[in-house]
Protein backbone atom coordinates (compact mmCIF):
# COMPACT_ATOMS: atom_id res chain seq x y z
CA UNK A 1 0.00 0.00 0.00
CA UNK A 2 1.24 3.45 -1.34
CA UNK A 3 0.58 5.08 2.43
CA UNK A 4 1.89 8.58 1.91
CA UNK A 5 -0.68 8.99 -1.25
CA UNK A 6 -4.02 10.93 -0.48
CA UNK A 7 -6.75 8.57 0.70
CA UNK A 8 -9.19 7.73 -2.81
CA UNK A 9 -11.72 5.66 -0.61
CA UNK A 10 -12.63 4.55 3.05
CA UNK A 11 -14.80 2.39 3.78
CA UNK A 12 -16.51 2.04 7.48
CA UNK A 13 -17.31 -0.92 9.44
CA UNK A 14 -19.82 -2.33 6.16
CA UNK A 15 -22.69 -4.61 6.95
CA UNK A 16 -25.28 -6.03 5.15
CA UNK A 17 -28.45 -8.48 5.63
CA UNK A 18 -30.54 -10.29 3.24
CA UNK A 19 -33.62 -11.53 5.36
CA UNK A 20 -31.79 -13.38 7.57
CA UNK A 21 -28.56 -14.08 6.02
CA UNK A 22 -25.93 -11.50 7.69
CA UNK A 23 -23.73 -11.30 4.09
CA UNK A 24 -21.32 -8.56 5.45
CA UNK A 25 -20.35 -8.75 8.97
CA UNK A 26 -17.98 -5.56 9.53
CA UNK A 27 -15.80 -5.14 6.66
CA UNK A 28 -13.43 -1.84 6.19
CA UNK A 29 -11.28 -0.59 3.73
CA UNK A 30 -9.00 1.93 2.84
CA UNK A 31 -7.03 2.49 -0.28
CA UNK A 32 -5.03 5.45 -0.83
CA UNK A 33 -4.34 6.55 -4.59
CA UNK A 34 -2.54 4.31 -6.68
CA UNK A 35 -4.11 1.39 -5.06
CA UNK A 36 -5.09 -1.94 -6.62
CA UNK A 37 -7.03 -3.75 -3.76
CA UNK A 38 -7.89 -7.46 -4.96
CA UNK A 39 -10.82 -8.99 -2.53
CA UNK A 40 -10.84 -12.46 -2.88
CA UNK A 41 -13.04 -15.19 -1.08
CA UNK A 42 -15.13 -18.41 -1.92
CA UNK A 43 -18.39 -17.62 -3.35
CA UNK A 44 -20.79 -17.08 -0.38
CA UNK A 45 -18.20 -14.91 1.02
CA UNK A 46 -19.85 -11.50 0.48
CA UNK A 47 -17.49 -10.32 -2.07
CA UNK A 48 -19.59 -8.60 -4.73
CA UNK A 49 -22.07 -7.71 -2.05
CA UNK A 50 -19.35 -5.58 -0.75
CA UNK A 51 -18.44 -4.40 -3.80
CA UNK A 52 -21.87 -3.20 -4.77
CA UNK A 53 -22.63 -1.51 -1.68
CA UNK A 54 -19.93 0.37 -2.12
CA UNK A 55 -21.30 2.11 -4.62
CA UNK A 56 -24.92 1.68 -3.58
CA UNK A 57 -26.11 -1.08 -5.85
CA UNK A 58 -27.38 -2.49 -2.99
CA UNK A 59 -27.92 -0.10 0.22
CA UNK A 60 -25.73 -1.43 3.26
CA UNK A 61 -27.47 -1.70 6.80
CA UNK A 62 -24.82 -0.11 8.26
CA UNK A 63 -21.65 1.53 7.07
CA UNK A 64 -19.56 4.56 5.82
CA UNK A 65 -18.55 5.60 2.44
CA UNK A 66 -16.19 8.15 1.95
CA UNK A 67 -15.33 8.58 -2.03
CA UNK A 68 -12.45 11.30 -2.17
CA UNK A 69 -13.35 13.31 1.02
CA UNK A 70 -16.95 12.72 0.54
CA UNK A 71 -19.18 10.53 3.24
CA UNK A 72 -22.32 9.67 1.33
CA UNK A 73 -25.07 10.60 3.73
CA UNK A 74 -27.46 7.75 4.70
CA UNK A 75 -30.09 8.18 7.56
CA UNK A 76 -32.76 5.35 8.93
CA UNK A 77 -36.48 5.69 8.17
CA UNK A 78 -38.87 5.07 10.74
CA UNK A 79 -39.25 1.85 9.04
CA UNK A 80 -35.70 0.57 10.06
CA UNK A 81 -34.66 0.84 6.38
CA UNK A 82 -31.04 2.77 5.65
CA UNK A 83 -31.87 4.22 2.76
CA UNK A 84 -29.45 7.38 1.07
CA UNK A 85 -30.29 10.84 2.12
CA UNK A 86 -30.11 12.49 -1.00
CA UNK A 87 -30.26 10.79 -4.69
CA UNK A 88 -28.30 13.59 -5.98
CA UNK A 89 -25.44 13.52 -4.21
CA UNK A 90 -25.62 9.02 -4.50
CA UNK A 91 -25.66 9.74 -8.42
CA UNK A 92 -22.35 12.10 -8.25
CA UNK A 93 -20.49 9.53 -6.15
CA UNK A 94 -21.21 7.08 -8.38
CA UNK A 95 -20.09 9.04 -11.66
CA UNK A 96 -16.75 9.20 -9.72
CA UNK A 97 -16.59 5.33 -9.17
CA UNK A 98 -16.05 3.46 -12.47
CA UNK A 99 -18.13 -0.09 -12.28
CA UNK A 100 -16.91 -3.32 -14.19
CA UNK A 101 -19.65 -5.78 -14.04
CA UNK A 102 -19.45 -9.43 -14.37
CA UNK A 103 -22.03 -9.29 -17.40
CA UNK A 104 -20.61 -6.47 -19.13
CA UNK A 105 -23.79 -4.86 -18.89
CA UNK A 106 -23.41 -2.70 -22.12
CA UNK A 107 -26.41 -0.83 -23.36
CA UNK A 108 -27.56 -3.41 -26.16
CA UNK A 109 -29.59 -0.67 -27.80
CA UNK A 110 -26.11 1.54 -28.21
CA UNK A 111 -23.14 1.27 -30.25
CA UNK A 112 -19.70 0.62 -28.55
CA UNK A 113 -19.40 4.62 -29.14
CA UNK A 114 -22.66 5.80 -27.59
CA UNK A 115 -22.43 3.63 -24.68
CA UNK A 116 -18.63 5.55 -24.14
CA UNK A 117 -20.36 8.61 -24.39
CA UNK A 118 -23.65 8.41 -22.62
CA UNK A 119 -23.00 8.79 -19.37
CA UNK A 120 -20.08 11.69 -19.67
CA UNK A 121 -22.29 13.63 -21.94
CA UNK A 122 -25.63 13.21 -20.28
CA UNK A 123 -25.12 12.69 -16.59
CA UNK A 124 -21.39 14.89 -16.33
CA UNK A 125 -22.72 17.32 -19.31
CA UNK A 126 -19.45 17.51 -20.64
CA UNK A 127 -19.53 18.34 -24.84
CA UNK A 128 -20.03 15.61 -26.66
CA UNK A 129 -17.50 16.46 -29.37
CA UNK A 130 -14.95 16.34 -26.59
CA UNK A 131 -16.64 12.64 -25.30
CA UNK A 132 -16.18 11.75 -28.59
CA UNK A 133 -12.84 12.01 -29.60
CA UNK A 134 -11.51 11.29 -25.67
CA UNK A 135 -13.92 7.68 -26.05
CA UNK A 136 -12.29 6.64 -29.58
CA UNK A 137 -8.70 7.26 -27.66
CA UNK A 138 -10.23 5.15 -24.71
CA UNK A 139 -11.61 2.51 -27.36
CA UNK A 140 -7.63 2.76 -28.92
CA UNK A 141 -6.29 2.31 -25.77
CA UNK A 142 -8.44 -1.26 -24.21
CA UNK A 143 -7.42 -2.52 -28.60
CA UNK A 144 -10.76 -2.07 -30.42
CA UNK A 145 -11.01 0.88 -32.09
CA UNK A 146 -12.35 -0.52 -34.97
CA UNK A 147 -15.38 -1.65 -32.89
CA UNK A 148 -16.37 1.81 -32.16
CA UNK A 149 -19.77 1.82 -34.68
CA UNK A 150 -20.57 -1.82 -33.85
CA UNK A 151 -23.45 -3.12 -31.50
CA UNK A 152 -22.49 -5.02 -28.38
CA UNK A 153 -24.22 -8.41 -29.49
CA UNK A 154 -21.52 -8.08 -32.03
CA UNK A 155 -18.44 -8.38 -30.02
CA UNK A 156 -16.70 -11.26 -28.13
CA UNK A 157 -17.22 -11.41 -24.53
CA UNK A 158 -13.66 -9.82 -24.42
CA UNK A 159 -14.51 -7.09 -26.40
CA UNK A 160 -17.27 -6.19 -24.60
CA UNK A 161 -15.44 -6.06 -21.27
CA UNK A 162 -12.74 -3.99 -22.37
CA UNK A 163 -15.53 -1.77 -23.64
CA UNK A 164 -17.38 -1.84 -20.23
CA UNK A 165 -14.03 -1.08 -18.73
CA UNK A 166 -13.28 2.16 -21.29
CA UNK A 167 -17.05 3.01 -20.63
CA UNK A 168 -16.10 3.33 -16.57
CA UNK A 169 -13.21 5.17 -17.59
CA UNK A 170 -14.78 7.76 -19.48
CA UNK A 171 -16.37 9.22 -16.83
CA UNK A 172 -12.61 9.93 -15.33
CA UNK A 173 -13.44 7.87 -12.29
CA UNK A 174 -11.55 8.23 -9.14
CA UNK A 175 -11.63 4.51 -8.25
CA UNK A 176 -12.41 2.00 -10.46
CA UNK A 177 -14.66 -1.10 -8.67
CA UNK A 178 -14.78 -4.25 -10.86
CA UNK A 179 -16.86 -6.82 -10.09
CA UNK A 180 -15.92 -10.20 -11.25
CA UNK A 181 -14.60 -9.14 -14.65
CA UNK A 182 -13.39 -12.09 -15.80
CA UNK A 183 -15.87 -14.63 -14.29
CA UNK A 184 -17.99 -14.62 -17.65
CA UNK A 185 -15.32 -15.15 -19.90
CA UNK A 186 -14.12 -18.18 -21.87
CA UNK A 187 -10.88 -19.25 -20.62
CA UNK A 188 -8.96 -17.68 -23.94
CA UNK A 189 -10.39 -14.41 -23.41
CA UNK A 190 -9.74 -13.67 -20.44
CA UNK A 191 -5.77 -12.48 -21.09
CA UNK A 192 -7.13 -9.73 -23.14
CA UNK A 193 -9.32 -8.60 -19.82
CA UNK A 194 -6.63 -8.77 -17.55
CA UNK A 195 -3.85 -7.34 -19.82
CA UNK A 196 -5.74 -4.40 -20.07
CA UNK A 197 -6.33 -4.00 -16.03
CA UNK A 198 -2.48 -4.66 -15.43
CA UNK A 199 -1.94 -1.66 -17.77
CA UNK A 200 -4.55 0.87 -15.49
CA UNK A 201 -2.88 -0.31 -12.37
CA UNK A 202 0.99 0.38 -14.11
CA UNK A 203 -0.44 3.58 -15.03
CA UNK A 204 -1.57 4.07 -10.97
CA UNK A 205 -5.03 3.96 -10.98
CA UNK A 206 -7.11 3.38 -7.87
CA UNK A 207 -9.01 -0.39 -8.36
CA UNK A 208 -10.77 -2.57 -6.01
CA UNK A 209 -11.13 -5.80 -7.90
CA UNK A 210 -13.29 -9.01 -6.53
CA UNK A 211 -11.96 -11.27 -8.43
CA UNK A 212 -10.92 -15.47 -9.09
CA UNK A 213 -7.61 -14.72 -10.92
CA UNK A 214 -4.73 -15.72 -8.54
CA UNK A 215 -2.30 -14.68 -10.86
CA UNK A 216 -3.53 -11.01 -10.90
CA UNK A 217 -4.01 -10.39 -7.61
CA UNK A 218 -0.47 -11.64 -6.33
CA UNK A 219 1.37 -10.17 -8.98
CA UNK A 220 -0.93 -6.73 -9.63
CA UNK A 221 -2.61 -5.88 -6.98
CA UNK A 222 -1.07 -3.86 -3.94
CA UNK A 223 -3.11 -5.39 -0.99
CA UNK A 224 -5.07 -8.56 -0.92
CA UNK A 225 -8.18 -9.16 1.39
CA UNK A 226 -9.22 -12.58 1.40
CA UNK A 227 -12.93 -12.29 2.71
CA UNK A 228 -14.73 -15.66 4.32
CA UNK A 229 -18.17 -15.53 5.67
CA UNK A 230 -18.88 -11.91 5.88
CA UNK A 231 -15.87 -10.48 7.85
CA UNK A 232 -12.47 -10.24 6.99
CA UNK A 233 -10.37 -13.18 7.59
CA UNK A 234 -6.58 -12.22 6.28
CA UNK A 235 -5.43 -9.26 4.31
CA UNK A 236 -2.17 -7.87 3.61
CA UNK A 237 0.64 -7.32 0.99
CA UNK A 238 0.35 -10.19 -1.79
CA UNK A 239 4.23 -11.00 -1.37
CA UNK A 240 3.51 -11.53 2.47
CA UNK A 241 0.17 -13.40 2.15
CA UNK A 242 0.69 -15.82 -0.46
CA UNK A 243 3.94 -16.78 1.03
CA UNK A 244 2.65 -18.93 3.93
CA UNK A 245 1.27 -15.96 5.44
CA UNK A 246 -2.48 -15.34 6.02
CA UNK A 247 -4.45 -17.98 7.61
CA UNK A 248 -5.24 -21.99 7.31
CA UNK A 249 -8.15 -21.35 5.70
CA UNK A 250 -6.17 -18.72 3.00
CA UNK A 251 -3.64 -21.24 2.51
CA UNK A 252 -6.38 -23.57 1.51
CA UNK A 253 -8.18 -21.39 -0.35
CA UNK A 254 -5.63 -20.72 -2.87
CA UNK A 255 -4.32 -24.20 -2.93
CA UNK A 256 -7.91 -24.52 -4.27
CA UNK A 257 -8.76 -26.77 -1.93
CA UNK A 258 -11.39 -24.38 -0.23
CA UNK A 259 -14.74 -25.78 0.46
CA UNK A 260 -17.71 -24.38 -0.47
CA UNK A 261 -19.38 -23.06 2.73
CA UNK A 262 -22.55 -25.30 3.58
CA UNK B 1 -71.51 -6.33 -67.01
CA UNK B 2 -74.13 -5.55 -64.26
CA UNK B 3 -71.79 -7.38 -61.67
CA UNK B 4 -69.25 -5.87 -62.10
CA UNK B 5 -70.53 -2.47 -61.92
CA UNK B 6 -72.11 -3.54 -58.21
CA UNK B 7 -68.60 -4.53 -57.25
CA UNK B 8 -67.01 -1.07 -58.59
CA UNK B 9 -69.74 1.01 -56.81
CA UNK B 10 -69.59 -0.86 -53.45
CA UNK B 11 -65.84 -0.83 -53.70
CA UNK B 12 -66.41 3.12 -53.92
CA UNK B 13 -69.20 3.08 -51.27
CA UNK B 14 -66.96 1.42 -49.02
CA UNK B 15 -63.90 3.43 -49.55
CA UNK B 16 -65.63 6.27 -48.64
CA UNK B 17 -66.39 4.83 -45.49
CA UNK B 18 -63.04 3.98 -44.62
CA UNK B 19 -62.29 7.41 -43.21
CA UNK B 20 -64.48 7.23 -40.02
CA UNK B 21 -62.58 3.63 -39.72
CA UNK B 22 -59.65 4.99 -39.48
CA UNK B 23 -60.82 8.24 -37.67
CA UNK B 24 -62.48 5.58 -34.85
CA UNK B 25 -59.11 3.48 -34.83
CA UNK B 26 -56.21 6.20 -34.62
CA UNK B 27 -58.10 8.06 -32.10
CA UNK B 28 -58.41 5.28 -29.83
CA UNK B 29 -55.00 3.64 -30.26
CA UNK B 30 -54.04 7.57 -29.50
CA UNK B 31 -55.60 8.03 -26.31
CA UNK B 32 -56.21 4.49 -25.02
CA UNK B 33 -52.20 4.51 -25.29
CA UNK B 34 -51.83 7.85 -23.51
CA UNK B 35 -54.26 5.76 -20.89
CA UNK B 36 -52.16 2.46 -21.07
CA UNK B 37 -49.09 5.02 -20.12
CA UNK B 38 -50.84 6.53 -17.08
CA UNK B 39 -52.12 2.44 -16.41
CA UNK B 40 -48.79 1.20 -16.60
CA UNK B 41 -47.41 3.42 -14.24
CA UNK B 42 -49.55 3.21 -11.72
CA UNK B 43 -49.26 -0.66 -11.90
CA UNK B 44 -45.67 -0.32 -11.30
CA UNK B 45 -45.59 2.92 -9.90
CA UNK B 46 -45.11 0.77 -5.66
CA UNK B 47 -48.18 2.60 -4.69
CA UNK B 48 -50.83 0.44 -3.51
CA UNK B 49 -53.99 2.44 -4.38
CA UNK B 50 -52.80 3.45 -7.86
CA UNK B 51 -51.43 -0.01 -8.01
CA UNK B 52 -54.90 -2.41 -7.16
CA UNK B 53 -56.75 0.76 -9.01
CA UNK B 54 -54.66 -0.20 -12.35
CA UNK B 55 -55.37 -3.99 -11.62
CA UNK B 56 -59.28 -3.69 -11.61
CA UNK B 57 -59.03 -1.26 -14.80
CA UNK B 58 -56.67 -3.86 -16.81
CA UNK B 59 -59.50 -6.97 -15.02
CA UNK B 60 -62.46 -5.09 -16.28
CA UNK B 61 -61.12 -3.88 -19.38
CA UNK B 62 -59.56 -7.31 -20.27
CA UNK B 63 -61.72 -9.34 -19.22
CA UNK B 64 -65.28 -8.38 -20.29
CA UNK B 65 -66.40 -8.27 -24.33
CA UNK B 66 -65.73 -5.23 -26.15
CA UNK B 67 -69.01 -5.57 -27.54
CA UNK B 68 -70.74 -5.02 -23.85
CA UNK B 69 -68.06 -2.36 -22.85
CA UNK B 70 -69.42 -0.51 -26.00
CA UNK B 71 -73.28 -0.59 -25.29
CA UNK B 72 -72.87 0.18 -21.73
CA UNK B 73 -71.18 3.36 -22.94
CA UNK B 74 -73.35 3.67 -25.45
CA UNK B 75 -76.61 2.93 -24.10
CA UNK B 76 -75.33 3.03 -20.37
CA UNK B 77 -73.98 6.64 -19.39
CA UNK B 78 -77.19 8.61 -20.45
CA UNK B 79 -78.74 6.73 -17.98
CA UNK B 80 -76.62 8.25 -15.33
CA UNK B 81 -77.64 12.22 -14.37
CA UNK B 82 -74.20 12.77 -13.28
CA UNK B 83 -72.56 11.74 -17.57
CA UNK B 84 -75.92 14.02 -18.59
CA UNK B 85 -74.68 16.63 -16.74
CA UNK B 86 -71.14 16.51 -17.24
CA UNK B 87 -69.61 18.86 -19.83
CA UNK B 88 -68.41 15.96 -21.31
CA UNK B 89 -71.97 15.12 -22.37
CA UNK B 90 -71.82 16.77 -26.06
CA UNK B 91 -69.49 14.26 -26.91
CA UNK B 92 -70.94 11.61 -24.88
CA UNK B 93 -74.02 11.95 -26.28
CA UNK B 94 -72.32 10.95 -30.11
CA UNK B 95 -71.81 7.70 -31.08
CA UNK B 96 -68.80 8.43 -32.44
CA UNK B 97 -67.14 9.34 -29.62
CA UNK B 98 -68.57 6.67 -27.58
CA UNK B 99 -66.81 4.51 -30.05
CA UNK B 100 -63.73 5.88 -29.39
CA UNK B 101 -63.76 5.95 -25.72
CA UNK B 102 -64.91 2.56 -25.38
CA UNK B 103 -62.34 1.15 -28.02
CA UNK B 104 -59.72 3.65 -26.30
CA UNK B 105 -60.63 2.17 -22.98
CA UNK B 106 -59.92 -2.12 -23.96
CA UNK B 107 -56.96 -1.40 -25.82
CA UNK B 108 -55.69 0.49 -23.19
CA UNK B 109 -56.56 -2.45 -21.31
CA UNK B 110 -54.55 -4.73 -23.26
CA UNK B 111 -51.74 -2.36 -24.12
CA UNK B 112 -50.74 -1.53 -20.11
CA UNK B 113 -49.75 -5.78 -19.82
CA UNK B 114 -47.64 -5.23 -22.93
CA UNK B 115 -46.35 -2.24 -21.67
CA UNK B 116 -45.67 -3.61 -18.48
CA UNK B 117 -44.15 -6.77 -19.64
CA UNK B 118 -41.72 -4.65 -21.90
CA UNK B 119 -40.67 -3.01 -18.83
CA UNK B 120 -40.29 -5.66 -16.71
CA UNK B 121 -38.12 -7.57 -19.48
CA UNK B 122 -35.71 -4.42 -19.65
CA UNK B 123 -31.91 -6.57 -18.36
CA UNK B 124 -31.58 -5.63 -14.70
CA UNK B 125 -28.01 -5.59 -15.52
CA UNK B 126 -28.04 -2.70 -17.85
CA UNK B 127 -30.27 -0.78 -15.62
CA UNK B 128 -27.68 -1.41 -13.07
CA UNK B 129 -25.08 -0.38 -15.28
CA UNK B 130 -26.30 2.82 -15.77
CA UNK B 131 -27.29 3.93 -11.67
CA UNK B 132 -23.51 3.19 -11.50
CA UNK B 133 -22.88 5.45 -13.66
CA UNK B 134 -24.41 8.25 -11.98
CA UNK B 135 -28.02 7.78 -14.22
CA UNK B 136 -31.27 7.99 -11.68
CA UNK B 137 -34.82 8.66 -12.48
CA UNK B 138 -36.11 10.55 -15.09
CA UNK B 139 -33.07 10.45 -16.89
CA UNK B 140 -32.08 7.07 -16.40
CA UNK B 141 -35.80 6.13 -17.89
CA UNK B 142 -35.72 8.45 -20.51
CA UNK B 143 -31.67 7.40 -21.72
CA UNK B 144 -32.06 3.55 -20.64
CA UNK B 145 -35.13 2.26 -19.98
CA UNK B 146 -38.13 3.33 -22.52
CA UNK B 147 -35.57 2.50 -25.57
CA UNK B 148 -35.32 -0.32 -24.45
CA UNK B 149 -38.69 -1.22 -23.19
CA UNK B 150 -40.16 0.50 -26.47
CA UNK B 151 -38.09 -2.02 -28.70
CA UNK B 152 -39.09 -5.31 -26.33
CA UNK B 153 -42.75 -3.64 -26.67
CA UNK B 154 -43.29 -3.43 -30.53
CA UNK B 155 -43.75 -6.82 -31.70
CA UNK B 156 -46.48 -7.00 -29.05
CA UNK B 157 -48.08 -3.70 -29.59
CA UNK B 158 -48.37 -4.12 -33.38
CA UNK B 159 -50.89 -7.22 -33.00
CA UNK B 160 -53.17 -5.16 -30.83
CA UNK B 161 -52.76 -2.43 -33.22
CA UNK B 162 -53.84 -4.21 -36.00
CA UNK B 163 -56.66 -6.26 -34.28
CA UNK B 164 -57.95 -3.00 -32.98
CA UNK B 165 -58.71 -2.38 -36.97
CA UNK B 166 -60.78 -5.61 -36.80
CA UNK B 167 -62.31 -4.01 -33.27
CA UNK B 168 -63.52 -0.92 -35.01
CA UNK B 169 -65.83 -3.11 -36.58
CA UNK B 170 -68.22 -3.32 -34.04
CA UNK B 171 -69.10 0.09 -34.16
CA UNK B 172 -71.87 -0.58 -36.56
CA UNK B 173 -73.91 -1.70 -33.65
CA UNK B 174 -74.28 1.58 -32.54
CA UNK B 175 -75.05 3.71 -35.73
CA UNK B 176 -72.16 4.64 -36.76
CA UNK B 177 -70.99 4.38 -41.06
CA UNK B 178 -68.08 2.59 -40.96
CA UNK B 179 -67.20 0.18 -44.12
CA UNK B 180 -68.82 -2.81 -42.02
CA UNK B 181 -72.08 -0.84 -41.35
CA UNK B 182 -72.28 0.64 -45.14
CA UNK B 183 -71.48 -3.09 -46.34
CA UNK B 184 -74.37 -4.66 -43.42
CA UNK B 185 -76.73 -1.73 -45.54
CA UNK B 186 -75.88 -3.07 -49.09
CA UNK B 187 -76.65 -6.32 -48.11
CA UNK B 188 -80.15 -5.40 -46.47
CA UNK B 189 -80.94 -2.96 -49.68
CA UNK B 190 -79.80 -5.15 -52.59
CA UNK B 191 -80.18 -9.00 -50.82
CA UNK B 192 -76.66 -9.50 -52.30
CA UNK B 193 -74.88 -11.07 -49.00
CA UNK B 194 -71.10 -11.93 -50.06
CA UNK B 195 -70.19 -9.44 -52.65
CA UNK B 196 -70.23 -6.45 -49.82
CA UNK B 197 -68.63 -8.16 -47.33
CA UNK B 198 -66.11 -9.75 -49.31
CA UNK B 199 -64.97 -6.10 -50.45
CA UNK B 200 -65.40 -5.04 -46.62
CA UNK B 201 -63.39 -7.85 -45.97
CA UNK B 202 -60.34 -6.60 -48.27
CA UNK B 203 -60.53 -3.55 -47.22
CA UNK B 204 -59.62 -4.53 -43.76
CA UNK B 205 -57.17 -6.98 -45.01
CA UNK B 206 -55.29 -4.60 -47.49
CA UNK B 207 -55.47 -1.70 -44.52
CA UNK B 208 -53.79 -4.52 -42.02
CA UNK B 209 -51.34 -5.82 -44.30
CA UNK B 210 -49.80 -2.06 -44.61
CA UNK B 211 -50.18 -1.71 -41.07
CA UNK B 212 -48.37 -5.21 -40.66
CA UNK B 213 -45.36 -3.30 -43.26
CA UNK B 214 -44.86 -0.33 -41.51
CA UNK B 215 -44.59 -2.26 -38.08
CA UNK B 216 -41.88 -4.46 -39.52
CA UNK B 217 -40.41 -1.68 -41.19
CA UNK B 218 -39.96 -0.04 -37.61
CA UNK B 219 -38.56 -2.92 -35.99
CA UNK B 220 -35.83 -3.44 -38.35
CA UNK B 221 -34.91 0.65 -38.36
CA UNK B 222 -35.10 0.94 -34.37
CA UNK B 223 -33.23 -2.38 -33.73
CA UNK B 224 -29.86 -2.33 -35.63
CA UNK B 225 -28.70 -4.68 -32.79
CA UNK B 226 -30.39 -7.60 -33.64
CA UNK B 227 -28.92 -7.73 -37.08
CA UNK B 228 -26.46 -9.65 -38.66
CA UNK B 229 -23.50 -8.33 -39.05
CA UNK B 230 -22.61 -6.81 -42.30
CA UNK B 231 -19.08 -6.64 -43.27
Amino acid sequence: MNSSAPIAITVANMHKTFGKLEVLRGISLTAHEGDVISILGSSGSGKSTFLRCINLLETPDEGVVTVAGETIEMKRRSDGHVVPVSQRQVDRIRSRLGMVFQNFNLWSHMTILENLIEAPVHVQKRPRAECIEEAKELLAKVGIADKANQYPSNLSGGQQQRAAIARALAMHPSVMLFDEPTSALDPELVGEVLRVMRSLAEEGRTMLVVTHEMGFAREVSSHVMFLHQGQVEAEGAPADLFNDGGTERFRKFISGQAQAPA
Amino acid sequence: MMSLDFIWLTFLRLIAALPVTIEVWFLSILFGGFVAACVTWMRVSGILPFSLFARLFIFIFRGSPLLIQLFIIYYGLPSIPFARHSFLWPFLREPFYCAVLSLALCTAGYTSEIFRGALAAVPRGQVEAARACGMSGFLLFRRIILPIAARQALPAYSTEVISMTKATALVSLITLWDVLSVALKIRNDTLITYTPLLIAGAIYYVFNYILARVFVWLEYVVSPHLRRRVY
